[in-house]
């Protein structure tokens, strides 16, 4: 068993080197640059621009450079949010993106497993069709309907949940 | 040329009515900062919050024109040419420390220094070797710039420039802070860093939900501020923000979704205010290649086969202003009304019928065009009405092409492959020239590759005028000659749209949408 796991992790390996190296290459296949602006810049603080960030060098420095940062955990800085890394942005989104879809899960699940099972002990009683109802308009309807209806009646009509944002992140 | 002191004037601060015990400020701000650094951010957004967090030499006026900032006064020699500002001797930053000439004088030769990276810099181009120094020709102690004490500013510039005071609204000259600068470098505009001159600083910053800025007690005029917190919240897409201002987490909106208007006109009148805005929107057309390389009648064609009144009216529907010229509202000039502006749309028709003909073209010979634009709804929906327009009157058969924002760039600057392309245009600062150099033949914007010499020859005339009512005489000849050659199309000019709660006291709305929260005070509701 230790060793089938080993074997499929290292065989991850090469998996993972070759999306890397087709984002790295299509990314900069693809037209358009990092600091293309309405107003274009002077050429002096582009030439400076691609130094800082190393796109002056060969591509194939550039990509040695990015895959050993990646193995080191380091993302590299970002080209949009100047004041941040790009490991500090995923720092920061990480844990919300997890808090939220966990507690989404989380939700479904309770909700979710439980009115599944009362449904299923009572086949074809009234019970079982409300609940397949609603479960089927939940997948019927998309989502972008779904969202802003929702956050219309819970948000704006009575009020009792935020329209967006995570505020401070407490249960207020 | 003196400016007094404007603080005899109240500005914020109770204004009679009674107001709210928390004073916190919610306002909704588009697109996540790229950077609080003043000489690192260029958009709309990251403006916003700048004009909180720091103070330049001048501040921007309610009703357009330029009042003192961290300059209590200034006087300007007589060839216009040497700026001497007199600084506030009780001006602080937001750790303490005076806020002297030196800081200035630091942060201007901060922001031309090409190892800055800024890519705003450009607009300090008016003070004496700027653009050497950007250029990586001369060190950055070479720039026109010295503190002659303490709280005297010396500025010197290359020719007189009559819109100089209003670059000093700008981020790009906004001081910042040595000693933080020196020891954090890339890393320092961050919360429990940061330290801004502006009447708040940062407090809080978490990406893509908020960013809180506290009273900065130090601040000069605190005594007159009465908002103690403001937070900013990028919200990019326009329908969400409406939701949250509805649910009350909102003061005031960034922008409206186009779609909603005629809901928030019929629901939410009250709190709509829609407002005159420096921009221009047009098209461009590619003057370097055919159909429009030499052929000015089918420039004119296209130009008034144009409906601006039902496309305003029945299209972008917020107020725009139908463009007939190309300049829009700016301070000191009056703008250029061309002849066809007074005529009937059934005028314009029948004049662009008969170019077209001239052109060569006709019904059983139409020409075939692409109208390029950036992907985004609104702009689609101008495509289609115009195309549409050029369809019905001219015969015209139109093709829409849209790519992504830097593609799309890309494209327009090549000028090989483009034929007519959107565009537009917002005033860096409130003054003709900033629209009209866009055109000349030197300029990096100018994706049409018009190439006049007596286009040029104006521009460059007028920024080595110090009269003002001379200096737009020879700007608005020189718009004449745009629109007798028509590189561009014009068509709308920009409005602001934004709801504002009923209880956000001394909102004004600001041609540059220059709207700063010190002045601004929540009444009690």
């Amino acid at each position: 068993m230790l060793r089938y796991s080993l074997s499929r992790f290292l065989g991850a390996i090469p998996t993972l080197f070759i999306l890397i190296a087709i984002a790295f290459f299509m990314i900069r296949a693809a037209p358009g640059g990092p600091f293309d602006a309405e107003k274009a810049l002077p050429p002096e603080i582009e030439a400076n621009l691609r130094a800082a960030y190393h796109l002056d060098e060969p591509l194939y420095q550039q990509f040695g450079r990015y895959v050993l940062n990646l193995a080191r955990g380091d993302f590299g800085p970002s080209f949009q949010y100047k004041d941040y890394t790009v490991t500090e942005l995923i720092a920061a989104g990480f844990p919300v993106s997890l808090k939220l879809g966990g507690s989404a899960m989380l939700l479904a699940l309770l909700v979710g497993v439980s009115a599944g099972t009362v449904a299923a002990l009572r086949q074809n009683s009234r019970t079982d069709h409300a609940v397949m109802a609603v479960s089927m308009t939940g997948i019927s309807i998309p989502n972008f309907v779904m969202a802003p209806l929702l956050i219309l009646f819970f948000a704006v009509y009575l009020g009792w949940l935020p329209a967006g944002g995570i505020g401070d992140g407490s249960l207020r | 040329m003196r400016s007094d002191r404007a603080n005899n004037e109240q500005i914020g601060g109770p204004s009679g009515t009674e107001l709210a015990k928390r004073q916190v400020l919610h306002r909704g701000n588009g697109a996540e900062p790229q950077s609080l650094d003043p000489h690192k951010s260029e958009g709309v957004p990251e403006a916003h919050l700048q004009r909180d967090l720091y103070q330049g030499l001048t501040n921007d006026s309610p009703d357009g024109g330029i009042e003192p900032g961290a300059a209590s006064s200034w006087t300007v020699s007589d060839d216009g040419l040497v700026y001497v500002f007199h600084m506030r001797d009780n001006a602080r930053w937001s750790n303490g420390d005076p806020v002297t000439a030196h800081d200035f004088v630091y942060g201007l030769r901060r922001s031309v220094d090409p190892a800055t990276l800024s890519n705003y810099s450009i607009m300090l181009r008016p003070i004496l070797n700027a653009e050497a120094i950007i250029a990586g020709e001369m060190p950055p102690e070479a720039l026109g710039v010295r503190a002659i004490d303490d709280l005297t500013l010396e500025i010197r510039l290359n020719g007189p420039t009559p819109y100089f005071l209003g670059v000093l609204t700008h981020s790009a000259s906004y001081p910042v802070h040595r000693p933080t600068v020196e020891r954090y470098g890339d890393r320092w505009a961050r919360p429990g860093r940061l330290v801004s001159n502006g009447a708040y600083r940062l407090r809080d910053w978490v990406m893509q939900s908020h960013i809180v800025l506290e009273r900065n007690p130090y601040y000069w005029d605190n005594e007159n501020t009465t908002i103690d917190e403001v937070w900013y919240y990028p919200i990019e897409n326009q329908s969400t923000e409406l939701q949250r201002y509805r649910a009350g987490a909102l003061d005031m909106t960034y922008d409206l979704p186009f779609r909603q208007l005629s809901w928030i006109r019929s629901n939410l009148a009250d709190e709509l205010v829609i407002s005159e805005y420096l921009g221009v929107y047009y098209y461009g057309l590619n003057v370097t290649r055919p159909p429009f390389k030499d052929n000015i009648p089918l420039r004119h064609a296209l130009y008034l086969a144009i409906d601006r009144e039902i496309l305003t009216r029945q299209v972008t529907t917020a107020g725009e202003i139908p463009a007939y010229g190309y300049v829009p509202g700016a301070a000191n000039y009056e703008q250029v009304v061309p002849e066809w502006a007074e005529w009937t749309q059934e005028e314009r028709v029948a004049e662009a019928r008969r170019l077209y003909e001239a052109a060569g073209y006709s019904r059983d010979n139409p020409l075939q065009l692409q109208i390029l634009y950036n992907t985004h709804e609104n702009h689609r929906t101008i495509a289609v009405a115009i195309s549409s327009m050029w369809q019905e009157t001219l015969g015209i058969e139109t093709e829409l092409v849209n790519e992504e924002w830097k593609v799309y760039l890309e494209t327009r600057r090549s000028k090989q492959d483009t034929q007519v392309f959107r565009a537009g245009w917002i005033g860096d600062y409130n003054d003709a020239y900033n629209f009209l150099e866009i055109l000349h033949s030197d300029s990096g914007l100018n994706d049409s590759g018009w190439d006049n010499e007596n286009y040029d020859q104006l521009l460059e005339a007028s920024s080595q005028e110090n009269d003002l009512a001379r200096r737009a005489r020879i700007m608005r000849q020189a718009e004449g000659v745009l629109l007798e050659e028509m590189p561009v199309i014009p068509v709308y000019f920009y409005v602001t749209k934004r709801l504002v709660k009923p209880w956000v006291g001394n909102y004004r709305p600001h041609i540059q949408d220059s709207i700063y929260t010190k002045d601004l005070e929540i009444l009690k509701h």
